[in-house]
């Protein structure tokens, strides 16, 4: 009997062999899969299992990590002033996972960044608590607060970005939302979220970097960039040959502008932009052709979807196949172009850079508990239009705040160049348009500052809306708070 | 290596099993016993001090109690069989007193996660409880059976007990939480799971069968396809174990005890016989058996499909009666890693139902991690051998198949359960030998644990005692 028992053994022992190989696969081969899994609650837990680091803006903590020592989380997110820096920062909700800054870089702020290795294990063997790190950006609280008070009740957004080095100054989503208010696990956070989700001014869109408006006439700027860079003309008193109205080539549509009184047939490039002719910027557009202005418009952004600030915005759009035209009606913002907030802020920043386009950036140092990890270095993204070419469009843009429709952004002491536009959308444009403002300002010791600024529908009446009156107030006091020291 | 060893029956005494040993040749291995069994009591006590330190940065207050009534246990089991059964294997019981304490500290680790499992209580008061009823068991089992042979003779009463308990569950209403398993007999809020019992009263029952009937059974009468077949009037008995493991998996739903009565009668022939076709019999009339029941019942197919896909039950949808058990044990697993989070400092809790029980494993997975979990595995191999080794050693048929159906019923237990909680095969609903919550499993084990010991005793014993005179038996030996 002996025979077989030995066969049994060897049998009894393949069993447990199997048993063992298996949690070598599960524990080793697929332990990291299995520890990451989404269903894993556990990664939700250690997030809030000791203090999270905080976003920081100016040298104030924005965010907090407040001690609840509830069963499953220890501590919980809140805000200082949530709806105010919600489009910076994002949420981090216990029950609902997080988002934008707060998500990015949640390998600083709950401290388990694979650059905190050292540091974290010399912690353990200190016996130093837990502390995830601080993640400083690069958002002016002046500007910030400039921006959203400017904004109120209305729905819009603005950008701010330093044009020598991409630093964004604001960065503004209204309206906005506390995202405080649903940061923990009970009944009320759950129905902050449903309410908040449900909201059909959708609060929790930021539509500083993920939503797309037809950017209007602030694109007349890329349309005269692209004209003077290929040489269509020189100068910005140059005159161009532009019946009024201007009927689209191959068609029969007639393009109007703003009024028919405006002196627009034949203008400079100058009177153009002061006024806002649709006509002469359209028939430039359409003259160039649709390859060279979505040249122009790439070397501004549009058209990069690798774009990561580290949020990355909503791609903006320049269309790679249009009729002329269609050509002519996107070289003046409509048709097919697209363009986020901080699209617009880059093309103004870029101009008052003399021509060089710095990637833009919200993180300004990633910090553990106690150190340094990383300081943000500055980025070109590339030369958009030569020096030459930026001074012309700076004189374009300064011209149409000093006597056209961006009298509004004048700032005393300051040179203030801008660009209004009020864009069509909808069936039949017939939607309230949406009012822009896009503006640069250099104040006496260098500081500079660009800023782009779009409202929807703020006015019952599409007549009452333009940029010129509803945008510009609040591009100027976000300037006049980056330039007051 | 020969610290360990049973018998000197090795490589050239192999040949010789049934000669007879001399003293000098088996030395009493009691007090290497003894000192493993000081190591058995010493690593849960230092298991029991990290979880209390880890969870409350204190010596948990019971340590001082805890200590002294575990060392107690384990040294009045040493003395009874230093009494009673000196020549016995000196691993099994500080193996089995080592998973016994380490399940004990894992429950009382649950126990503190307190609100966070599901219907939480206090369940590791019961389970010492109950490990002190199974030492006693043990005891009273090393202490009255004289000799196993004594067994013999409660063949076909071992028969009618066994079936009577494997059929007692179906009568009995299943709770919602028992996901359909009917392997509980209740009485209030007391309940037994007769099955564990059943498992070593089956076991004497093929035992004595077979011992009987093998020279019957190995005979052949026709060729049938390159098989032998036994003979018609033979094959009665095969077919009833077989009719009554069908049975149980149809109306008390459990596909664990039934394969592992199928497995344990089919080893059980294969050893009496040395027949291999009975395996292959064994296996047809098995696969046959399961793929037949599992089209029919919804209960079997849940299971499968829950080990196809154990994350099927996250679903925003989730599949009818799918539960996350399986899903949550790979998670905790997977974050217990190589290492394992540290006692005290995972949070296997999320397993929910029957994180005490059945998926204890779970709990050892994500705390001790990989490392910790093959010292388990380990432990329960290391049972195994030794059961096999006592097989081996035994100068008897009856004490050979009794000493191997017991220990492969042990390890095919292991396997199911392991395998079912780790993904390795469908879940079946069967506690892990010593280390789950369960008095049943417990006091089970433990009498199987004795079986063994007193087995390996009357084998090593030296020859001066004829092993021939059964003595007469005072009492029934298990009731």
């Amino acid at each position: 009997m002996n025979k077989p028992i030995r066969r049994v053994s060897i049998f009894c022992l393949v069993l447990i062999l199997a048993l063992m190989v298996r949690v070598n696969w599960v524990q080793g081969v697929q332990a990291a899969a299995w520890a990451s899994n989404t269903h894993n609650d556990r990664n939700r837990y250690d997030r809030y299992a000791y203090p999270r680091g905080n976003i920081i803006v100016g040298g104030q903590p924005v965010t907090s990590s407040d001690f609840v020592n509830g069963l499953r989380f220890k501590y919980k997110r809140s805000w200082n002033d949530g709806a105010l820096y919600a489009p910076v920062t994002g949420y981090s909700s216990q029950s609902f996972g997080s988002s934008q800054l707060e998500s990015l870089e949640d390998g600083i702020l709950s401290g388990t960044d694979s650059r905190l290795f050292f540091r974290n294990t010399l912690d353990m063997l200190t016996g130093k608590p837990k502390q995830g790190g601080d993640v400083v950006t690069t958002i002016n609280a002046k500007a910030q607060k400039a921006a959203f008070d400017g904004l109120g009740n209305k729905k819009g957004a603005a950008v701010a970005i330093d044009p020598r080095t991409g630093a964004i100054l604001a960065l503004v989503s209204t309206p906005s939302y506390d995202p405080g208010t649903f940061s923990g696990g009970a009944d009320t956070d759950v129905k902050a979220w449903t309410d908040l989700n449900a909201d059909p001014n959708k609060p929790m869109l930021n539509r500083a970097l993920r939503e797309t408006y037809p950017p209007g006439s602030t694109f007349k700027l890329v349309t005269a960039a692209a004209a003077f860079e290929n040489g269509k003309f020189q100068s910005i008193d140059d005159r161009t040959d532009t019946p009024n109205p201007y009927v689209l080539p191959g068609t029969k549509t007639p393009l109007k502008n703003a009024s028919d009184d405006e002196p627009c047939e034949n203008a400079t490039l100058k009177v153009a932009m002061d006024y806002s002719c649709n006509t002469v910027y359209g028939k430039i557009g359409a003259e160039l052709g649709k390859d060279k202005m979505r040249a122009q418009a790439e070397k501004f952004g549009f058209n990069n979807d690798k774009l990561d600030i580290p949020i990355r915005p909503v791609t903006s759009a320049f269309p790679k196949a249009s009729d002329p035209a269609g050509t002519a009606m996107d070289s003046i913002g409509q048709h097919d172009t697209r363009a986020t907030p901080l699209q617009m802020a880059m093309v103004a920043a870029a101009i008052a850079n003399n021509g060089t386009l710095m990637e833009p950036y919200l993180i300004a140092q990633e910090r553990s508990a106690r150190d340094v990890i990383s300081n943000h270095t500055e980025h070109q993204l590339g030369q958009a239009v030569s020096p030459a070419t930026a001074q012309k469009l700076q004189q374009l843009m300064e011209s149409v705040v000093q006597n056209g429709t961006g009298k509004k952004a004048k700032i005393d002491g300051v040179t203030v160049g801008g660009k209004t536009g009020t864009a069509q959308h909808g069936q039949d444009n017939s939607g309230l348009p949406f009012a822009w403002f896009m503006s640069y300002a250099k104040g006496g010791d260098g500081t500079q500052v660009a800023v782009a600024v779009v409202v929807e529908d703020g006015a019952a009446e599409s007549a009452e809306i333009s940029g010129g009156s509803l945008a510009a107030p609040i591009a100027k006091s976000v300037m006049q708070a980056v330039l007051s020291k | 290596m020969s610290t360990f060893d049973l018998s000197p029956e090795t490589n050239a005494a192999n040949r010789r099993p049934n000669t007879t040993i001399t003293p000098a040749a088996a030395p009493n291995r009691r007090n290497t016993e003894l000192v493993m069994l000081g190591f058995a009591v010493l690593v849960p006590i230092l298991a029991y001090a990290n979880v209390g330190l880890a969870m409350d940065g204190s010596l948990p207050a019971g340590m001082l109690g805890y200590g002294i009534g575990m060392a107690a246990l384990a040294l009045i089991a040493h003395l009874a069989v230093r009494r009673f059964a000196p020549y016995a294997d000196p691993l099994l019981l500080p193996l089995a007193t080592l998973l016994n304490g380490l399940g004990l500290v894992m429950i009382w680790r649950l126990d503190k996660a307190g609100k966070l499992l599901r219907n939480n209580f206090a369940a590791a008061p019961n389970q010492l409880m109950w490990s002190g009823l199974g030492v006693a068991v043990f005891i009273g089992v090393v202490l009255l059976l004289k000799d196993h042979r004594i067994l013999q003779r409660y063949t076909y009463i071992s028969m009618v007990v066994a079936l009577v308990l494997l059929a007692a569950p179906a009568f009995f209403p299943s709770r919602q939480e028992d996901f359909g398993a009917k392997i509980w007999i209740r009485f209030g809020s007391f309940s037994i799971q007769p099955g564990e019992f059943a498992k070593i009263i089956l076991t004497i029952f093929f035992a004595g069968f077979l011992m009987v009937k093998k020279d019957a059974l190995a005979l052949a009468s026709r060729r049938f396809m390159g098989l032998m077949l036994p003979r018609g009037r033979d094959l009665g008995p095969i077919l009833m174990v077989w009719l009554l493991s069908i049975l149980i998996l149809v109306f008390e739903t459990d596909l664990g005890t039934s394969f592992l009565f199928f497995g344990l009668f089919v080893v059980m022939l294969y050893v009496a016989t040395e027949r291999t076709s009975w395996i292959v019999f064994g296996l047809v009339m098995s696969v046959g058996g399961a793929a037949v029941v599992a089209t029919m019942e919804p209960h079997v197919k849940t299971r499968i499909n829950a080990w196809l896909d154990p994350m099927a039950a996250f679903a925003p949808h989730p599949p009818a009666n799918s539960s996350e058990q399986i899903g949550q044990t790979l998670m905790a697993l997977g974050s217990g890693g190589t290492t394992g989070t540290g006692l005290g400092q995972g949070r296997s809790w999320l397993i929910q139902f029957a994180a005490k029980s059945d998926f204890i494993l779970g709990s050892f997975g994500e705390e001790l991690g990989l490392t910790g979990l093959m010292a388990v595995f380990m432990i329960y191999a290391l049972i195994v051998q030794r059961g096999l080794r006592t097989a081996l050693a035994a100068r008897d048929a009856f004490g050979k198949l009794l000493a191997t159906g017991l220990t492969s019923a042990f390890a095919l237990q292991v396997f199911v359960v392991a395998g079912g909680v780790t993904g390795l095969i469908p879940l079946t609903g069967m506690t892990m030998p010593f280390l789950a919550q369960g008095g049943s499993s417990l006091v089970a084990n433990w009498a199987l644990i004795a079986l063994l010991l007193k087995i390996s005793d009357i084998a090593r014993r030296p020859a001066a005692e004829p092993a021939a005179a059964i003595p007469e038996p005072t009492r029934g030996p298990v009731s």
